[in-house]
């Protein structure tokens, strides 16, 4: 009887808790759809008859900060990079696993520890360098990403490619297949749960990235950080409304994905933790 | 097995070049340039350590920033773990809709940096507002801000993390416990902590590591307002460089310091974590 008391208190109390996570969001909600200078003043009234401003903010930050076109740069170059970096760290990660001599060693250890190294230690040089080398457009970035992604990656496809028997590989030779038949066919369809995993934190890291896309891309192609961070930046006073408004829209997105992926997001954030 | 090895160029150079323009080079690059005054890279000249000693010497800037990191490194380092350990605990006692709670609790890990920036400046602004501030009013209510923001975002990551490492534990262990009239702390602190301490060292550093290389959140929320007394040591750096011309060495220089000290927490983990697989 204590026992079934005990689980109803801590069930109450985790709901108690679950509203106060959920409450920020709901609050950015509500003022999205209220006057500019309502906001500020009483953040956690509803609308009334009288604040109520209907699509009014959501349509003003959207002309704004180009939120249509962020989206897009968003989503372009989050897809491009992150297929880029699955499909070339694990290439990467199986041939250093399975050649070894002095400079795959050499490599590997670099790529390791280019994962304790903060960005800021390369912000200045790799934008520099990004402008010279002619990489600062939406498809330059994809490379600047694979590469500054490839640490992590590299390194967690290479813990698992240990894992996966040679004998599997030796077969497929035997049965005819060439080095890059073997990779596609018989090696890198083993290697899907990592592949879960790498892809699902690099989605993470690049959609919400918003230092590099800033100082590589600039203003000319927004990401949706970055269009968010200029509302804010570009104007002597800030448009409350049209900055709640585009708050919601950036969480939108981000909610779609995890509902529909959250299995495998807790599962990856979990492994890569634990590897990481 | 000799016929990978002429795939070099298909399987390796593609992350190999990117590797060396994102990263190598820009790295290598920056050791350099950190010893030189330049505006752009082309105009470097070699003046030795003094770039590191304006780091310190120029303003007050750096040191501050350094301070206001660790404190808030500390505290949010503390918070969370403890939050999280708590709520981890809960979530396994076998309550209807743990799934749901877990949901939850980790939805805000998932939003951006800035996002959660403008999030919680508008709440916090709202409740000081009632007091006649705001949370550029003081320093120590940015600090508490940039806290409470940390929490809300990193205590449903660290929750996983432990909720893993408790569904490990033996339950024959705690039933034989339970069997010897083990109370609720007994078991926790003799049974339970223990067997969980991986998970423990892995959080701690992944929430120090986070707490420290924190960047878009303090722009975000106060952007080191008011007079640069909230500014972390990321955010710092970046304004030397970008802020005032002529001071990208010294910005260099504090980048550098900035990747040793983050360097230096990365490589205790490993020793510790190395050496708790050498007792196991």
């Amino acid at each position: 009887m204590t026992k079934k008391l005990s689980h109803i208190v801590t069930f109450i109390l985790l709901l108690g808790l679950a509203a106060l996570f959920l409450a920020p969001i709901f609050i950015v909600v509500i003022n999205s759809f209220k006057f500019k200078f309502s906001i500020t003043d009483t953040p956690f009234v509803f609308p009334n008859a009288e604040t109520f401003s209907g699509a009014q903010n959501y349509i003003s930050g959207i002309q704004q900060t180009g939120f249509i076109s962020a989206f897009f740069w968003s989503l372009f170059i989050t897809v491009f990079s992150v297929a880029a970096i699955v499909i070339f760290t694990s290439m990467t990660a199986w041939y250093i696993v399975r050649v070894k001599t002095f400079w795959t060693n050499l490599l590997y250890y670099a790529l390791v520890f280019s994962m304790i190294v903060p960005f800021q230690m390369v912000m200045f040089t790799m934008s520099k360098t990004a402008n010279v080398l002619g990489l600062d457009n939406p498809l330059g970035i994809i490379l600047i990403y694979l590469g500054f992604g490839a640490g992590l990656s590299t390194f967690m496809f290479s813990g698992f490619v240990k894992s996966v028997p040679i004998t599997i590989e030796e077969a497929a030779t035997i049965d005819g297949c060439n080095t890059l038949q073997t990779y596609f066919l018989v090696v890198f369809p083993v290697l899907k749960p990592t592949t879960v995993t790498v892809a699902i934190l690099n989605t993470m890291w690049i959609w919400n990235d918003y230092l590099l896309p800033y100082l590589v891309i600039g203003n000319d192609y927004k990401t949706i950080p970055v269009a968010v961070q200029y509302l804010k930046g570009g104007y002597g006073s800030v448009d409350m409304g049209a900055l709640m408004a585009m708050l919601v829209l950036s969480i939108i997105p981000v909610v779609i994905f995890y509902l529909t992926s959250q299995k495998y997001i807790i599962k990856g954030v979990a492994a890569g933790a634990v590897k990481g | 097995m000799k016929s990978i090895k002429k795939y070099f160029p298909v399987f390796v150079l593609p992350t190999l070049l990117a590797f060396l323009i994102a990263f190598l080079i820009p790295f290598i690059l920056g050791l350099y340039l950190s010893f030189t005054e330049f505006t752009t890279v082309e105009n470097a000249t070699f003046v030795g350590f003094n770039n590191y000693i304006q780091a310190f010497k120029e303003s007050d800037d750096f040191l501050n920033a350094l301070w206001f990191t660790i404190r808030f490194a500390l505290t949010s380092v503390i918070t969370i773990n403890i939050f999280a350990f708590i709520l981890a605990l809960l979530l396994t006692r076998k309550i209807w809709g743990t799934n749901l709670f877990r949901t939850v609790f980790f939805m805000p890990n998932l939003i951006g940096g800035i996002v959660l920036g403008y999030i919680w400046q508008l709440i916090i602004n709202g409740v000081l507002l009632n007091y006649g501030y705001s949370i550029t009013s003081d320093e120590k209510f940015g600090f508490w801000g940039l806290v409470v923001l940390m929490n809300w975002q990193m205590i449903g990551y660290v929750m996983i993390i432990y909720i893993a490492g408790l569904s490990s534990v033996p339950t024959d262990i705690l039933e034989a416990a339970k069997v010897d009239g083990a109370g609720f702390f007994t078991t926790l602190f003799r049974i339970i902590i223990p067997s969980v301490m991986p998970s423990i060292t892995i959080c701690l550093f992944l929430t120090i590591t986070n707490s420290f290389k924190l960047f878009d959140q303090n722009l975000a929320l106060t952007a080191g307002a008011p007079g640069g007394r909230t500014k972390m040591l990321a955010l710092d750096i970046y304004e030397t460089f970008y802020g005032k011309i002529g001071y990208e060495g010294v910005g260099q220089a504090k980048a550098v310091i900035f990747f040793l000290i983050v360097a230096a927490i990365a490589l205790t983990q490993l020793v510790l974590t190395r050496r708790k697989e050498v007792e196991q």
